[in-house]
């Protein structure tokens, strides 16, 4: 072994909560564990999610526990900013190659946060979705994991500037660092590379990029949210004010040849749960859901049950034709079939809402193509490759742990046959 | 304890510490009036120098207790990591004194003094836990040979595990079994497919890890993980000798509701009103029923949610009907090329990848799907049936003529005793009272109420609690594996309805937390949540009075009791909550770092001003699951709030002890908060009733609080969870001010 190369018994690619289960379920069953993500912490999606469906409890309970598991556990090892370049297998071993890209801040950060205070430079807030700003040098969330803050150079001055450098007391920044290049080798390798939402842009009759007021699912968690751009009270975004009507518009791109022909399974039920955000800031506000079908599959018809008791939220069945800006207010139309009466309508709303599907990850990772089906999912457990998340199926956090937690199963299978 | 503690203290000056708080002062806290014999202050503390010289004494000067006076102890935990039987104890100098109160400031620098001297105290009086590895028996039972219980047999088998599986029935297979084809799993997911479950039996079989009883129920299961003794009886015969198991998956799967139940669709009416079950079995071996016999088909109708989505029979979706309901659309296409297929439904519930074979059957000739539901089922006189359908798409009332119906009932688990609990009208009020029931009584009822499948011996009763309709509780978004039995895990459709594949996640997922178990067992730790934690309950039983309240509150019934009530602990059921310690009114309950004794230390540390000085005293116990860390989000966010607040983090508010309440009132505290997790059906508490216990036992206090005639109000319990930190400083703020009005607590100084 070499200094940039480690070995464990297991290798899971992605930190979201798939990626999180596999690992600590692995380590607590005594195995040694490398867990790589590519962001600069990890919770992946779900760290970004205001609440769970349908309980309404916040990721961040569950991911406390998860992190200290994680975080108390010799037996893992975390690279974050880590990308899977390579993956080879040779007697029995995978072999990844992995690129550490620059933090430029290391692990002697003690998060004191003295650096965002000098930094002149602002950047769009990726983990909000772009609704606000951080500094160059930020911290992604208060409550992320490792607690270390990051650079992005795209909006630095780099020592130019410098300022950061010297404000450090604990000479935690290193504007000069340059990735670095391990390799991990384990006796079996997890994908848990999870999804990305669907890019709005593409459903250019929806209005997304368009109007302000349009806006994605995964934008209204981080809207909804204690720690998000507005601390969790949901804004119109154009004028920043209170909300008297707002739209969802289920299915879009999803079931939907031209986009994604598949059901993204977890947009009705995140839908119902935002129409709640919404019922619970605003008592009177009218809330039009358009839908296909209402997909609440198994317990969870429960939650569906409980929305439906709104009476001032109208369900409309049929596809939404589309959104458009209506000439004599600053409001939006939707323009939508109502499938039951055979009418066609137009709802008059201060917001909409896109209920955009997921996108699995995988078709770019560096593995044979042959294991990812043309809809970018990942066949699972076939010939050594073990899957688990999103990235073999669209499906919701409890589907995601129990696959999670089976895939180790599955990588003790492979370790213990080799 | 054995060996005299001896503690260093660290204070660092970094992140604001310094200019919040004067460390020489603080300093002075620990070295003279704790007198701790090593104290140093250090400007860097996490640097290397800063660690070296905490290595660097612990081996020169022996200390045992290591008091890190610095950030939140949910940072650096690798960085303060000392020798293993080195207690480290971290005090929050960071997050909940510096980052949060005002610098400088008198009241700010005694909070400081507090929380080092109550620091110092734990770490005096906690000792550090050792493992008790302990020898197991490394068989997983396996309780069911469909789909879920042949998948976890195989996988855990493959894994290197010894397997147990018991089926009821005389073969194997489970539902699959009678199934013709099962709906597509592979990519492009357009056809039905083999469920290949002959392949799977043969595989489980002829493993050699894996031995098989069928025409097999379990009579009893006693004993605790890593040592369960299991009675099986076979052919209705009970086994003299029990078998010996370490682990346990129950995946006893569903049972189809009872379509006699659905008259109202016509079963039981019309000969031609048959089950989708029937109809599969049709298909599968030509087994003919009263509408299938033979004759020729022109049409056939499907109605979906049978018996499912309906407040008068099951309130919940099964998952899998629509699903299924197409795959047999495709059975009817092939048979009878020329039959007209009509499929009424709800809503069209094919999630992921199940949806390209929807689209792929809506494709098909004379296949037609519409929404509505039935009005009306009759008979037009020449054995055809009539559907009046209402609320179809477009609004138009339609009437379909079949020679078949095929209703798609649901599922209900094989857990499930009795009936379904619902709103509608055939409920039984009676189950919804029991629901209502405390805890204790409706433990002790359950032992009689269980679906006694897995007839456990224990204290509360024969088989996994339930949450609701039946279905095993767990916490099921984050935890989908948290049960309230250690060592006994759900998996498949007993769990939850759901289709084939996610069965068979799911049953790995159960299968590697039973081989999990057997590792964390056999080695003398907890399982989740919290793993790895090496403390046990050591109960003093020469004082037990036999109350019973630890056997009956423990929330995974870890403790048993014998004719007199006196508990009977099984250490590796116990999940090391500290319930038990919280509920047992003679304080004889102790884990070695969480005791009576060591949070007493903390609360007497507190130096509680006199009433002249006009400082009131709140203690707040917080879970350290949600409620503390959430401090350290107000720490991080800069929010400030009273300094008037003395934390301590607590397992769980199930944890805390009256006794606790009663010291702290008697040092003078001024009032007591407590801030857990969110309870009822939508708990949060990882301990499932934790915090719901500690508000029963509120009427214990305010008894208390009578006795010594002090305003109820002095003791309060909140709710929060993890992303309301902002309404923390609000809580506290109020608190203080409440009971600053209130006046100070009248014992105060005596």
């Amino acid at each position: 072994m070499t200094e940039n190369s480690i070995s464990s018994d297991l290798l899971v690619v992605g930190g979201g909560i798939a990626g999180i289960t596999a690992a600590v379920e692995a380590a607590e069953t005594g195995l040694t564990v490398t867990l790589v993500e590519k962001n600069p912490y990890i919770g992946g999606k779900v760290a970004q999610f205001n609440q769970y469906f349908p309980k309404l409890c916040p990721p961040s309970c569950g991911l406390e526990i998860n992190i200290r598991r994680l975080r108390t556990n010799p037996s893992v090892k975390l690279f974050t900013l880590a990308e899977v370049t390579k993956v080879e297998k040779a007697a029995g071993k995978h072999k990844a190659d992995v690129r550490l890209n620059a933090r430029y801040v290391n692990d002697l950060c003690t998060s004191c946060g003295d650096c965002v205070k000098v930094c002149p430079e602002e950047r769009a807030n990726a983990f909000n979705y772009g609704m606000d700003k951080t500094k160059a040098i930020y911290i992604p969330d208060e409550n992320s994991y490792p607690p270390k803050y990051v650079i992005d150079m795209g909006s630095c001055n780099g020592t130019s500037c410098n300022k950061c450098v010297e404000v450090c007391k604990y000479k935690a920044i290193d504007l000069n660092e340059k990735e670095k290049y391990i390799t991990i080798e384990a006796g079996a390798v997890i994908w848990a590379t999870g999804w990305e939402p669907y890019d709005a842009n593409k459903l250019d009759i929806l209005g997304f990029g368009e109007f302000p007021d349009v806006l994605t699912n995964v934008m209204m968690e981080r809207l909804a949210a204690p720690n998000g751009p507005s601390k969790g009270e949901i804004l119109r975004p154009s004028t920043k004010e209170k909300i008297n009507s707002v739209a969802f518009v289920q299915c879009a791109g999803s079931r939907d040849e031209d986009h994604l022909e598949y059901c993204s399974s977890i947009c009705c039920l995140a839908s119902l749960k935002q129409a709640k955000y919404i019922r619970e800031q605003y008592p009177e506000a009218e809330i039009h859901f358009h839908y296909i079908d209402i997909r609440s599959n198994g317990l969870l018809e429960e939650f569906y049950n409980s929305v439906k008791e709104d009476e001032k939220l109208h369900f409309h069945r049929g596809k939404v034709a589309k959104v458009i800006k209506d000439k004599s207010s600053d409001k939006l139309i939707i323009e939508a079939e109502d499938s039951l009466t055979g009418n066609l309508m137009q709802n008059k709303v201060e917001m909409v809402v896109l209920a955009t599907g997921m996108e699995s990850t995988a078709k770019n990772l560096p593995i044979d193509k042959s294991f990812v089906d043309k809809n970018g999912f990942l066949n699972s457990h076939d010939n050594g490759i073990i899957a688990c998340g999103v990235s073999t199926k669209p499906k919701e956090v409890a589907s995601v742990v129990q696959e999670a937690t089976g895939s180790v199963l599955k990588a003790i299978q492979t370790i213990r046959g080799n | 304890m054995a060996v005299e503690t001896k503690v260093g203290v660290y204070l660092c000056s970094g992140c604001d510490i310094g200019e919040t708080v004067n460390i020489e002062d603080l300093g002075k806290v620990a070295s003279e009036e704790c007198k701790v014999p090593v104290c140093k202050n250090n400007s860097w503390l996490c640097s290397d120098t800063g660690v070296e010289e905490i290595k660097n004494d612990i081996k020169n000067e022996n200390l045992n207790r290591i008091v890190i006076g610095a950030c939140s102890h949910r940072f650096l935990a690798d960085v303060f990591k000392f020798d293993p039987n080195v207690l480290v104890e971290r005090v929050n100098l960071r997050e909940d004194v510096a980052w949060s109160h005002k610098p400088n400031d008198e009241d700010t620098q005694m909070l400081a003094s507090d929380y080092l001297r109550m620091g110092i105290a734990k770490a005096r009086n906690s000792d550090i836990p050792k493992p008790q590895p302990v020898d197991i028996n490394e068989t997983i039972l396996v309780v069911g040979g469909g789909v879920a219980g042949l998948t976890s047999a195989l996988a855990a088998a493959k894994a290197g595990n010894p397997i147990v599986l018991t089926e009821k029935e005389n073969q194997l297979g489970g539902w699959l079994g009678r199934f013709h084809k099962v709906t597509p799993s592979t990519t492009p997911f357009k056809e039905p497919e083999d469920s290949k479950i002959e392949e799977l039996i043969s595989e489980v079989e002829s493993n050699k890890n894996i031995k098989v009883y069928k025409s097999c129920l379990i009579e009893k299961i006693s004993g605790a993980p890593g040592d369960f003794k299991v009675t099986l009886k076979i052919n209705g015969e009970v086994q003299p000798d029990p078998i010996k198991v370490g682990s346990i998956v129950q995946a006893t799967g569903w049972k189809e509701y009872d379509p006699n139940n659905l008259s109202e669709l016509g079963y039981g009416k019309f000969d031609n009103v048959i089950t989708g079950i029937q109809l599969e079995e049709f298909f599968k071996n030509g087994k003919p029923n009263s509408a299938m016999n033979g004759k020729p088909l022109e049409s056939i109708t499907f109605i979906q949610c049978a018996g499912s989505r309906d407040e008068k029979h099951l309130p919940y979706c099964s998952s899998i009907c629509c699903s299924v309901s197409l795959k047999q659309a495709l059975y009817v296409r092939e048979k009878y090329p020329d039959a007209l297929v009509y499929i009424i439904y709800k809503d069209i519930r094919t999630p992921a990848q199940h949806e390209l074979f929807y689209k792929r059957v809506q494709e098909e000739q004379n296949i037609f799907l519409t929404k509505g539901e039935v009005n009306n089922i009759s008979d037009d006189g020449t054995g055809k049936i009539i559907l009046d359908v209402d609320d179809t798409l477009l609004g138009e009332k339609i009437q379909l003529k079949s020679d078949v119906v095929v209703l798609a009932t649901g599922m209900v688990p094989t857990t499930l005793v009795g009936k379904v609990e619902t709103d509608g009208e055939s409920s039984e009020p009676a189950a919804k009272e029991k629901a209502k029931l405390d805890d204790g009584k409706k433990a002790a009822e359950s032992a009689e109420v269980g679906a006694k499948i897995l007839n456990l011996t224990y204290r509360q009763g024969t088989d996994l609690p339930t949450l609701m309709y039946g279905f095993p509780d767990s916490h099921y978004i984050c935890f989908p594996y948290e049960t309230r039995r250690t060592g006994i895990y759900a998996a498949g459709c007993v769990r939850s309805p759901m289709d084939i594949s996610t069965s068979k996640n799911d049953a790995y997922g159960a299968a590697l937390k039973a081989v999990q178990l057997l590792y964390a067992t056999k080695n003398g730790v907890a399982v989740h949540p919290r793993a790895r934690d090496a403390s046990a309950i050591d109960i003093f039983l020469q004082r037990c009075t036999q109350c019973k309240r630890c056997t009956e509150e423990c929330p995974f019934g870890a403790l048993d009791e014998d004719d007199k009530g006196t508990p009977l602990p099984n250490p590796t059921r116990c999940r090391r909550c500290g319930i038990c310690l919280g509920a047992c009114p003679e304080r004889i309950i102790t884990f070695k770092d969480y005791s009576i004794q060591t949070i007493s230390s903390m609360i007497k540390a507190v130096e509680v001003p006199d009433e002249f000085e006009e400082k009131p005293r709140i203690l707040a116990f917080m879970c350290e699951n949600d409620a503390y860390p959430s401090l350290d989000l107000v720490g991080r966010y800069r929010m400030q709030y009273n300094p008037s607040v003395r934390v301590i983090p607590v397992r769980c508010l199930g944890a805390v002890n009256v006794v606790w309440i009663a010291d702290a009132l008697s040092r003078g505290f001024d009032g007591i908060i407590m801030i857990g997790c969110k309870h009822g059906d939508d708990y949060q508490c990882h301990y499932i009733k934790g915090s719901e216990l500690a508000e029963k036992r509120m009427e214990n206090v305010q008894e208390k609080l009578k006795q010594l005639v002090l305003e109820p109000e002095r003791v309060q319990i909140h709710t929060l969870s993890l992303d309301e930190y902002a309404k923390l400083p609000g809580i506290f703020n109020d608190f203080v001010e409440e009971i600053t009005e209130m006046g100070y607590n009248p014992y105060k100084g005596m």
